[in-house]
């Protein structure tokens, strides 16, 4: 078979010859910017056709390696998957550090902030049994942990300290039947004993009936107990109810509120505290002005009148008169005013609305006249 | 002057005849007509509008039914005559390998020896001449723009259709007997 070159051999032979005629011109002549027309043909020529192969290149490697080589797309995919994985892990890994930095400097600012003297411990392990309400942690004798240390969290007491060992301590937690400390509430400060049931709500126990408690007081130690200083939050009275002698009283314990927490401090010396004042709730008596029919008819003289100023004067014209002095005249003697005189009534009495203070307030206001601050004893 | 008969085409390849020509007449005569070109109008101002190699070219191409050949000497012509002028080296030399190689297609098909044909054709190959170069010129950057005259190309084109059959008829002699 004829090839197509050798068949249209002549015009083959013509296209070359003017192709090289061609480039022999383009060598010599050069364009106005005195580049020679050979160098700008070939650019020319040559840039399209690279332009399209490097298209053709680009296109064909992309499809090779987004549609051909899925093979490597899902070994990336794997690749990814398991970076994904390990980042998973590493998140979750930083946010319980920084968790733990959180909590970490909350117990810090509150161990700088209480005067008793603390040691801060981690709670590792809960006690053996399904029943049990204690926890282990990670401080013990060597650390100066004793039996009968009370241990706190800045949102409460959470137990005290039930035994000792050498690197470790077990904690009975505030709601372990075992568990009781002296409470009281805010002003008026009723006291009561708040005792662990095994259940998640502690009983407050011998608060006298007439004792006023509500729901919603604030209970605080104490200090009454030996174990915890006073001025520790202990819990929220949740439901009160009357009852002979005592009332029933169920409190939250607010530091097992967001459960058993992971840091705690232990007290190794405690330091009473004030017990936070109450915000007061009892608003400005105005009593309304009494009825003018109810007033007798000498409520119209000044001596009824209720200043100081006017009881003296209705005083002194008194005295005047009984002993015959005219007023307003030169003549006669001058009155004895240190004569003896019945004075008259005071102009007011007590409104009828007002109430005489409680006596557990009174009481309370006694309690709290008592020397704060001391020392606890162990 | 023996002209053939009155048929301008050929029925086929075969009714048409090839010259010979002899290796020196192929080399000798377009150097000739190269000097003629460039000598003659020294003194004969008036002679400067013959085209003289590109008659040849045409002549070779006609006569030697050969297009590889008509090109290759219309080549060869056309770069002789640029390296003896001001323009760049391939202009003259493109256009007369084209004309050499349409020269050569044409005489396959035509009866180049009637006179009225060799007429005819010197007249168009002229006005081809003239057309490439001027587009040439045109698309190159010579730095000058080259005058479209027509007219002037007619009449010098009628001038040199005249000469070649006189001169294609010269030529004739110089062929081999077959």
């Amino acid at each position: 078979m004829e090839s197509p070159l050798n068949r249209y051999r002549s015009f083959t032979v013509l296209v070359l010859v003017i192709f090289a005629q061609l480039v022999l011109l383009a060598v010599q002549v050069k364009n106005d910017q005195n580049v020679s027309v050979i160098r700008s043909w070939t650019v020319t020529a040559v840039s399209p056709v690279a332009r399209v192969l490097e298209w053709g290149r680009h296109s064909s490697v992309g499809f090779i390696r987004n549609y051909v080589l899925l093979r490597d797309a899902g070994e990336e995919n794997r690749r990814l998957q398991s970076e994904v994985d390990r980042l998973k892990v590493e998140n979750v890994f930083l946010k319980n550090e920084l968790n733990l930095a959180d909590r970490a400097k909350a117990l810090q600012s509150f161990a700088a902030r209480v005067p008793s003297r603390t040691l801060a411990a981690t709670v590792f392990a809960s006690a053996a049994g399904s029943d049990s309400n204690a926890v282990l942690v990670d401080r013990g004798s060597v650390s100066g942990v004793e039996r009968g240390m009370g241990v706190v969290t800045p949102d409460g007491i959470v137990g005290k300290v039930l035994k000792v060992y050498a690197m470790t301590s077990m904690v009975g937690l505030i709601n372990d039947q075992d568990f009781a400390a002296g409470v009281a509430t805010q002003n008026p400060q009723v006291r009561g004993v708040l005792k662990g049931q095994g259940k998640p709500m502690c009983k407050v126990d011998y608060v006298p009936f007439e004792d006023k408690i509500a729901p919603g007081d604030l209970l605080f130690t104490s200090g009454e107990d030996h174990i915890f200083p006073r001025g520790f939050p202990v819990g929220v009275v949740k439901s009160v109810r009357n009852g002979q002698p005592f009332k029933e009283i169920w409190a939250e314990p607010s530091g097992l509120r967001r459960g058993v927490p992971e840091d705690v401090l232990i007290i190794l010396e405690g330091v009473h505290q004030d017990i936070p004042e109450a915000p007061s709730t009892q608003g400005v008596y105005i009593n309304s002005s009494p009825p003018a029919a109810a007033q007798p008819e000498e409520s119209a003289s000044p001596a009824s009148v209720g200043t100081e100023a006017d009881r003296a004067r209705a005083q002194a014209k008194a005295i005047g008169e009984s002993q015959g002095h005219p007023f307003g005249s030169a003549d006669g003697k001058i009155p004895d005013f240190n004569a003896n005189h019945p004075l008259p009534p005071p102009p007011a009495a007590a409104p009828p609305g007002a109430e005489a203070p409680p006596a557990s307030t009174r009481r309370a206001n006694q309690a709290a006249g008592a020397s704060p601050g001391g020392k606890q004893d162990r | 002057m023996s002209y053939s008969s009155g048929r301008i085409l050929l029925s086929s390849q075969r009714e048409g005849q090839v010259s010979r020509f002899r290796p020196w007449v192929i080399l000798v005569v377009p150097l000739a007509a190269i000097l003629f070109q460039v000598y003659i109008p020294l003194f004969f101002q008036f002679l400067k509008f013959l085209e003289m190699p590109l008659l040849v070219v045409v002549y070779f191409g006609l006569m030697r039914r050969n297009q590889i050949g008509g090109l290759l000497t219309g080549a060869m012509v056309g770069l002789a005559q640029d390296s003896l002028s001001k323009n760049p080296l391939g202009m003259h030399g493109i256009v007369n390998t084209l004309v050499g190689y349409f020269a050569a297609s044409v005489g396959v098909r035509l009866d180049v020896d009637h006179g009225v044909i060799r007429f005819l054709l010197a007249l168009f190959f002229y006005m081809f001449h003239q057309m490439l170069c001027w587009m040439i010129e045109q698309a190159l950057p010579l730095g000058h723009q080259p005058a479209f005259k027509i007219d002037e190309w007619l009449v010098f084109g009628v001038l040199n259709a005249i000469v070649a059959v006189a001169l294609f008829h010269f030529l004739d002699k110089l062929r081999e007997s077959a």
